[in-house]
């Protein structure tokens, strides 16, 4: 076809290049000759001419000539045949060539969209070109047509070439020349088409040259990206063999990898797993991100952060995967120094608070106890002043009534004594401090009095019961003030929540617990001190029918400063301290505390407690003694009695009158007692000095009736561990204290009885052997003021104390050197020497151990020498200065000069009291 | 003789609350009072004696230390009024205490015109407590020997 179109275009382009052509060389030289020599060529017309001019003129002689001239028109029209040809060929040549130069064109812009097309899957069909190829085909059309017209024509001419030669040709060259105008026109519009074509050609070019730059931009920039990123990039099939990878540090040739699944390649830990992983995200069609450790022989350890989509075709079915992976040795290595170091951190932090937590604990801990103690000594110095003075009152001339009125005043300041005792030993225990003591006594007593001492201040209508089975041995070994302590307490509690119903103790013998088992070691080490002696495990019931107790509350009864609830503590009263002491005592004393309750129906508080019992041969010694001392009483005690009750006796004390219950109903044996009573036949009943008893005198005072058995027993290993370590004062101290609020807290009156005795027997020991001596404290009075030393003489004898006097400080230096003293109470301003120089001088004497300082002064050298060989306090004498209160009397020089307290001027009793009970333990 | 016994207890207790009232004796008096028991029954009286003798002999002391015109040892007089200070603070005496401290500070400052002044004040407070404290014993022993009982009296 091409060939074919070719072949015609070859033909219509030599007609068209001829009549192109024609006009340039040799259109005039042919219009003149046909000028010339159309009347010659154009028969007819010739003829015409020649009959109407020169039909006569010239025939024979114009033939050669028109012969000649013929002959010459031939052959120039053969030359302008060959001519025409020639020009026809080449016109021909040129066309075809220009020809082939556009197809070529057209055939490279179709090759290039084709190109781009393929290339860029651009599906558009160039609708531009369409138009020109059409109009193209129209052209064919028309030359096909023209290209017949021509063959008839030249059909025509080969005919009329026959026939009519000039007027041929000149039809011929008139034809060719309308032909050549066809023809130029033709090609102008061609040239025109071809410009247009170029033209859309080169509209065509440029958003191709656009995408193209754009492609390469896009691929400089996924180049760059491929060739930095740290990061390796793979697409693998469906059966996860790699079909793609980047590596940019590549260890292994792509040959190696391709058509591979990770677990050929690669042996070691990991890999495994990321081929795992890259498998669950196949299947699981989504993508997601993992951090996998590879071992690997090729790369040793290493961690990658893998990044793994799937591939999906077209049909959206799974083709494959795309993996990213990027090494993160470093950052996870960063990564777990960092949590390390947090962890760490934290864990300092942690410790760092724990610490500075427990510190503050500590601290609060110890101010708390520290003010505590300040706090309670703070109240006993001033409580016991009170106390004091009821005493000293109770022994002036009263009458029954004022009597009995100071009688409660004492027991409850001894009461208030006992409580900030309790807190001292509160914080005994806590502390470690607490050491108990091992005694006999009677459980029955105990029970006893402690129901006693509850019924005494009870004001409700309780009864008071007591309840010991008969196999709670008669007498047993324990520290008997503490658990004291926790019945009363306990009591005091029951009676406190109870409002009517029965409060009572119940003593009864149980086997070991469990929880003692284990602790059965230290009992049997306790037992080997010479005694012959069992443990017995004694179980007591505090139980009341009172409000009961929320079970919610009860982890919290036994902490410190906690009831039940705010609303109880609003409503009762109290510290909270009872329980925890109790507890606290129970459990240094080895045992346990417990409680049941019910609310509305009331408490059972239990506790299990160990004890040894004593032998028996104690046991009917001590009956003798006791059956004798309860012969006065009214209704003889049995020291087996297993039960006791008590009923209010409102009426006799508290006007308010309360019901008095009948003894109908009392199963057992009633002891009706009125508090008031019993102290009353206490006070009258001065036969109580059995052998025993006059120990507990020399001790306490004559402490008396039921309770001396058992402060007997109490006080007795005290006063041998007196002498023991020879610093026993404190000792004794605390234990008079502890006895005097006990004593007091049952039998207020006998206080100050006990007090008499006391001083009284001390005035006799005075005469007595050294020994006895150690016991009392000796004071000094250094005083020039004959009536301040008569006041302050008179004030320590009340208080049950002698004391020696200077009258200056010279002459408490030699007393101070001739006889050790516990006390020396100093005047400030006095002749000679005054009080602040002699402490001084005193103070050098203790640090030195010689008078040097003090003869120095001027003390006389000889009195001092004579009498250095005395034996001197190796401890620091208490000097307590007493001031006038004056500016040159002031409290910070008598510390400053060495003195340990100081008692302002006028000296009253409690003054001294107070400080004869802080610096005389 | 319980009417007089009652009419002198209550003569004694409104003298002892007048005395205290007016600024004679203040609480140390209490104090002493306190002392007195069965074993020492006239304490009081006692030591009262004793003060009063101890002030008249410190006065006369002092007023011959101030007599000494041109010439006053003010720290004899110092020592002794520090002296009588210390006595009547002891017994109760609240104006002769008073008193004293105006006259030491008189001393301190050399005042010879405050101390005489002071002095002078001394001696005759010193006298009436004598004469009021005189009267209460009496009052006492009227009490005594009427078969009452001398009443606590509460300040």
């Amino acid at each position: 076809m091409v060939c074919e179109m070719e072949t015609d275009q070859i033909e219509e382009m030599d007609v068209e290049v001829l009549s192109s052509m024609w006009p340039d060389d040799v259109g005039t030289e042919a219009d003149k000759q046909f000028n010339v020599e159309k009347p010659a060529g154009d028969l007819d017309m010739l003829k015409e001419v020649t009959i109407k001019e020169e039909p006569t003129i010239a025939d024979l002689t114009k033939l050669p000539e028109l012969l000649n001239s013929t002959h010459q028109g031939t052959s120039q029209i053969t030359n302008l045949v060959k001519q025409w040809n020639y020009m026809h060929d080449n016109a021909s040549r040129l066309l075809r060539e220009e020809l082939l130069n556009l197809d070529r064109q057209r055939e490279e812009a179709e090759a290039k969209e084709l190109k781009i097309i393929e290339d860029y899957k651009f599906e558009s069909n160039e609708p531009e070109n369409v138009p020109v190829l059409d109009e193209t085909s129209d052209l064919f059309r028309k030359f096909r047509q023209k290209k017949r017209d021509v063959l008839v024509d030249r059909k025509k001419i080969e005919i009329n070439e026959e026939f009519d030669t000039v007027a041929y040709w000149k039809q011929k060259a008139l034809s060719l020349e309308k032909m050549l105008e066809a023809s130029t026109q033709r090609e102008r519009r061609l040239i025109e088409k071809l410009h247009e074509s170029l033209k859309t050609m080169e509209s065509h070019a440029a958003p191709v040259q656009e995408l193209t730059e754009n492609l390469k931009r896009a691929e400089g920039f996924l180049h760059f990206i491929l060739q930095n990123a740290p990061i390796v990039m793979g697409h693998q099939d469906k059966d996860l063999r790699y079909l793609f990878i980047y590596n940019k540090y590549p260890s292994l040739r792509e040959q190696d990898i391709l058509g591979k699944t990770d677990v050929e390649i690669f042996h070691g830990g990991g890999v495994k797993e990321s081929e795992d992983f890259k498998r669950e995200v196949l299947e699981r069609g989504k993508a997601s991100k993992r951090e996998i450790t590879f071992t690997t022989d090729l790369f040793g350890s290493k961690t990658f952060l893998i990044y793994v989509e799937p591939v999906y075709n077209k049909a959206g079915e799974k083709i494959g995967i795309n993996y990213m992976g990027m090494e993160v040795t470093d950052q996870v290595v960063k990564r777990e120094k960092m949590a390390k170091l947090r962890e760490d951190n934290a864990v300092r932090k942690a410790m760092e608070s724990e610490l500075n937590k427990t510190i503050h604990i500590t601290e609060e801990t110890m101010r708390a106890k520290q003010m505590l103690a300040t706090m309670s000594h703070e109240i006993r110095s001033p409580l016991s002043g009170v106390v004091g003075m009821a005493e000293i009152l109770s022994t002036t001339k009263l009458d029954k009534e004022q009597r009995q009125l100071l009688n409660v005043m004492i027991s409850s300041g001894d009461l208030v004594l006992q409580l900030i005792n309790d807190i001292l030993d509160l914080s005994k225990v806590e502390s470690g401090v607490m050491k108990l003591e091992a005694t006999k006594f009677r459980p029955r007593e105990v029970v006893k009095h402690v129901l006693q001492t509850a019924a005494a201040s009870l004001k409700k209508s309780l009864t008071l019961e007591g309840n010991i089975t008969d196999d709670v041995p008669i007498e047993v070994v324990g520290d008997v003030l503490r658990i004291r302590q926790i019945l009363t307490n306990l009591i005091s509690n029951a009676i406190k929540f109870t409002h009517e119903g029965q409060v009572g103790i119940k003593l009864q013998v149980i086997s070991e617990p469990s929880f003692a088992r284990e602790n059965a070691l230290n009992a049997g080490a306790d037992e080997d001190n010479g005694l012959t002696e069992t443990s017995v495990w004694i179980r007591c019931d505090v139980y009341d029918t009172g409000i009961g107790i929320p079970e919610n509350a009860i982890p919290c009864l036994f902490k410190k400063y906690m009831q039940a609830s705010t609303d109880h503590a609003r409503k009762y009263g109290g510290t909270g301290l009872g329980l925890a002491i109790c507890k606290q005592l129970v459990e240094l004393m080895g045992g346990q505390l417990t409680v049941t309750s019910r609310v509305n129906e009331g408490s059972i508080f239990t506790f299990i407690l160990p004890y040894k019992v004593a032998t028996s041969d104690d046991y009917s010694d001590d009956q003798d003694e006791f059956s004798d001392m309860t012969d006065h009483q009214s209704e003889p005690d049995d020291t087996t009695e297993g039960y006791f009750q008590f009923k209010p006796l409102l009426g006799s004390i508290y006007s308010n009158g309360g019901p008095v219950n009948g003894n109908d109903f009392l199963p057992h044996k009633v002891m009706l007692t009125s508090p008031v009573k019993l102290i009353n036949g206490l006070v009258a009943d001065p036969s109580n000095n059995t052998e025993q008893s006059e120990t507990v005198q020399v001790e306490n005072g004559g402490y008396v009736d039921e309770s001396k058995l058992e402060t007997s027993s109490v006080h007795c290993p005290e006063s041998a561990h007196q002498y023991e370590n020879g610093n026993g004062r404190c000792f004794s101290k605390e234990s008079e204290s502890c006895s005097s609020s006990q004593a007091s807290s049952e039998s207020g009156t006998l206080e100050m009885e006990s007090e008499l005795t006391v001083s009284s027997q001390r005035e006799e020991e005075k005469a007595d052997t050294d020994l006895k001596e150690t016991s009392k404290p000796k004071i000094l009075l250094v005083e020039d003021n004959k009536i301040n030393i008569m006041v302050a003489k008179s004030m320590m004898k009340q208080l049950g104390h002698t004391m020696d006097i200077a009258n200056n400080g010279v002459e408490a230096i030699n007393a101070i050197n001739r006889s050790s003293y516990d006390l020396v109470l100093m005047d400030v301003c006095m002749p000679v020497l005054d009080g602040l120089k002699a402490t001084r001088l005193i103070r050098s004497y203790e640090e030195s151990g010689n008078w040097n300082a003090a003869i120095e002064a001027g003390v006389d050298k000889k009195t001092l020498e004579n009498d250095q060989v005395c034996v001197r306090s190796t401890n620091r004498l208490p000097i307590i200065a007493m001031t006038a209160n004056t500016l040159a009397e002031s409290s910070e020089e008598c510390y400053a000069n060495g003195m340990d307290s100081f008692i302002s001027k006028p000296v009253t009793l409690q003054k001294l009291r107070e400080c004869l009970q802080q610096y005389l333990h | 003789m319980d009417t007089l016994i009652a009419q002198l207890q209550r003569q004694f207790r409104d003298y002892t609350i007048s005395l205290y009232h007016q600024g004679f004796l203040d609480d140390q008096f209490t104090e002493l009072k306190k002392l007195q028991d069965e074993c020492s029954p006239d304490f009081v009286a006692e030591v009262v004696t004793l003060f009063f003798e101890d002030c008249e002999k410190l006065i006369s002391n002092m007023a011959r230390a101030l007599d000494q015109t041109g010439n006053v040892d003010f720290k004899l007089v110092g020592s002794s009024v520090h002296q009588l200070k210390g006595s009547s603070s002891s017994v109760g005496a609240k104006r002769v205490k008073g008193l004293c401290v105006t006259l030491k500070e008189c001393c301190d400052s050399q005042n010879f015109e405050g101390c005489v002044r002071c002095l002078q004040q001394v001696d005759i407070e010193y006298k009436t407590l004598k004469a009021k404290l005189q009267d209460l014993f009496n009052l006492e022993q009227q009490i005594v020997q009427a078969g009452g009982r001398i009443p606590q009296v509460d300040i």
